[in-house]
């Protein structure tokens, strides 16, 4: 069957539903959990920005790798994290996937790719750009995918692996999804020109995305992560998509002025990455509705899954709250 | 033993690590070139995948360094000046001082990161930072400094095999210095001090370029009879406080050369460690010879007015071995 002209088999338009479903139900509980109290710490939730972590890690495997951002638990889910243990961490339990050490914005596991989460801004795109060199390296066409807001595209790391990623031809493909804040100002007050194109004087392709559009994600990944395995060098896509949520989730609690209008927020949840993907799939195959409910149960049931598992966790061992500082300990080093 | 000098014995650790593991990758700015000498001749060796020069990018390549072990490779990152280090400092302090703890030690970080530190060559003061104090401060990295060719080249290995972010800081302007080098192959385990002069009268703790210095100042005072154990910590990160109180439970007193400024130096959380551990040992109040919190200066007179030398040295052991508790 065809969406959007895409082509795409039915199951991967399925899969792709199913990640994104569960990107979003996995948040909205931890968005209950905050305003409950129940969490120790901040969590900035992805909801409206699924279509991009999905459209992109569809074309990943475990052996690829993935470098995040502090709104990370999308891109940790939808590259294979597990739901039960990335709740785990984010209630601080010691099942966490980081054990509690690491908490919502430090979710990785090396095991699937997952270099993890970041709580700097930009932080990530360093680390995939070194990923990518080890990846060349072993030379069996791997890659490596560096996550990133519109906020991180200001900084100079950015300029920096565009620059070295294209004369070395690195496996690398720089997401940057822009999703109309950096932090609490408007993309439009902090950033000139267009983002995409940044990647111009580099020699770098680049292409500017409906960042809401699941298929046009694919599609806009299928093009770089091909091009990045078969050695061609990196590719810049810029998705350009929408944080219906805050930047973080308590913060009218802190917020003095306004930033944003409710009908600009509005507007977008008309643009709902997954309620859109879902009405075209409902278009084109009249019998998908069923399919699709089918789907919102299962991941009902992984989420409550996840929070009983989470609950159940017990606290990590505060004595362990020195440990693992270093792989090797010396003489000296930790008690 | 063969006479060498400490840049040819980190460039000796440099190629026989990088012939015994071929998952070590270098990489760095000029390091083709080569300024000082330590990564001579290694582009040529083994070729332009595992030998490469970057654009001047701190904050990259420091981050890089961080993802490429994340992803399996043994690296070696050279930072050139410790100054540079600073604009490398998010990846360094953020990712890869963190990374590991912050995930629940999923991962090994085997990172040598490179870069000569301190001053004495009129660099002026954005390249003559000793940037130690700063690093040691940050948990999550291992700090090595040494102070003979012979410690350059075991503890270079070392830091090399090491599964965790390393910083390797070659004293500035001392890459020349000559010392006996074993020919047989050796490693010398980071966070073991080495007692480089033995004596019962007072402890002398010389941190990296400070060794020299403290040992000619041992010397002189030897000839009035004065003994002078010189320390030798080699690596402040993981710090052999063990061999350090042991000296000073047999000699009583302690002064503790640092080049570094004076504010949190290596020195003054040394001076503290030893005063809770040992109290009862001393007999006299610790000294510290440091770097005035000020910057490094240009002109060689003004330079040598700040740095630690052995008439600072010298001063500082006379005054603790005449200290009298008051009456």
């Amino acid at each position: 069957m065809a969406a959007g002209g895409s082509n795409l088999p039915r199951e991967e338009l399925l899969e792709m539903y199913r990640r994104m479903v569960l990107i979003r139900r996995m948040e909205e509980q931890l968005a209950r959990d905050c305003a409950a109290g129940k969490l120790p710490g901040p969590v900035h939730l992805y909801v409206g920005e699924e279509a991009v972590a999905v459209g992109v890690c569809q074309h990943l495997s475990e052996r690829d790798w993935i470098t995040s951002t502090h709104r990370g638990h999308g891109h940790f889910l939808a590259k294979g994290g597990d739901p039960a243990r990335m709740m785990a961490e984010i209630y601080g339990r010691a099942d966490g996937i980081c054990g509690g050490f690491g908490g919502s914005m430090h979710v990785a596991d090396f095991s699937k790719g997952i270099i993890g989460a970041n709580g700097i801004v930009g932080g990530g795109i360093a680390l995939a750009t070194g990923a990518a060199l080890a990846a060349q390296l072993d030379g069996d066409g791997r890659v490596a995918v560096a996550f990133f807001g519109d906020g991180a595209a200001n900084q100079g790391v950015l300029m920096e692996a565009l620059n070295l990623a294209s004369l070395w031809k690195l496996p690398l493909i720089l997401v940057c999804e822009n999703n109309g804040f950096s932090e609490f100002s408007p993309t439009a007050t902090v950033t000139s020109g267009s983002i995409a194109e940044r990647a111009r004087p580099f020699g770098v392709p680049f292409a500017e995305i409906d960042g809401n559009d699941v298929v046009a994600v694919w599609q806009a990944a299928n093009a770089a992560v091909r091009r990045a395995r078969e050695g061609q060098g990196p590719s810049l896509i810029e998705a350009r998509t929408y944080r219906t949520r805050g930047h973080v989730e308590y913060e009218v609690t802190f917020i003095t002025e306004p930033y944003r209008d409710e009908a600009e927020v509005e507007a977008w949840r008309a643009r709902d990455p997954i309620e859109r993907f879902a009405r075209r799939l409902r278009e084109e195959e009249p019998g998908m509705g069923e399919e699709l409910a089918r789907i919102d149960r299962e991941i009902e049931a992984t989420v409550l899954e996840a929070v009983r598992f989470a609950e159940a966790s017990p606290e990590p061992d505060p004595a362990r709250a020195r440990g693992h500082m270093f792989a090797a300990l010396a003489r000296g080093d930790e008690p | 033993m063969s006479r060498k000098r400490m840049i040819q014995a980190m460039n000796e650790a440099l190629l026989e690590e990088m012939e015994r593991d071929p998952r070590i990758v270098l990489f760095g700015e000029d390091v083709k070139a080569s300024l000082f000498g330590d990564t001579k001749g290694l582009w040529k060796r083994f070729g332009p995948d595992r030998v490469r020069d970057t654009p001047i990018c701190e904050a990259l390549i420091s981050g890089m360094a961080v993802g490429a072990a994340a992803a399996g490779r043994r690296v070696v990152c050279h930072m050139m000046f410790g100054n540079f280090v600073y604009t490398g400092m998010d990846a360094i302090a953020n990712q890869a001082a963190k990374l590991r703890y912050m995930t629940n030690g999923q991962i090994k970080l085997p990172i040598t990161y490179l870069a000569v530190s301190g001053g004495g060559r009129s660099a002026a003061a954005q390249h003559s930072d000793a940037i130690h104090p700063v690093l040691a401060n940050l948990g999550g990295v291992k700090v090595v400094m040494p102070g003979s060719p012979a410690d350059a080249k075991g503890l270079l290995k070392a830091a090399i095999r090491d599964d965790d972010p390393v910083f390797f800081l070659q004293a500035a302007g001392r890459g020349g210095e000559p010392g006996e080098v074993p020919d047989e192959e050796y490693v010398i385990p980071l966070g073991q001090a080495a007692v480089r002069r033995a004596g019962r009268d007072l402890t002398l703790v010389a941190i990296g370029a400070m060794v020299r210095p403290a040992l000619k100042t041992a010397e002189a005072l030897a000839g009035e009879g004065i003994e002078v154990e010189v320390v030798d910590p080699r690596t402040v990160v993981p710090l052999d406080l063990e061999t350090i109180l042991a000296s000073v439970r047999r000699t009583g007193r302690l002064v503790v050369v640092d080049e570094a400024r004076d504010t949190c130096s290596v020195a003054s959380h040394l001076a503290a460690l030893v005063a809770e551990r040992a109290f009862d040992a001393l007999v006299a109040p610790i000294r510290r010879v440091t770097v005035p919190d000020c910057c490094i200066p240009y002109a060689p007179v003004l330079e040598r007015a700040v740095l630690p030398g052995v008439e600072r040295i010298e001063e500082a052991v006379r005054a603790t071995l005449a200290w009298r508790r008051p009456a």
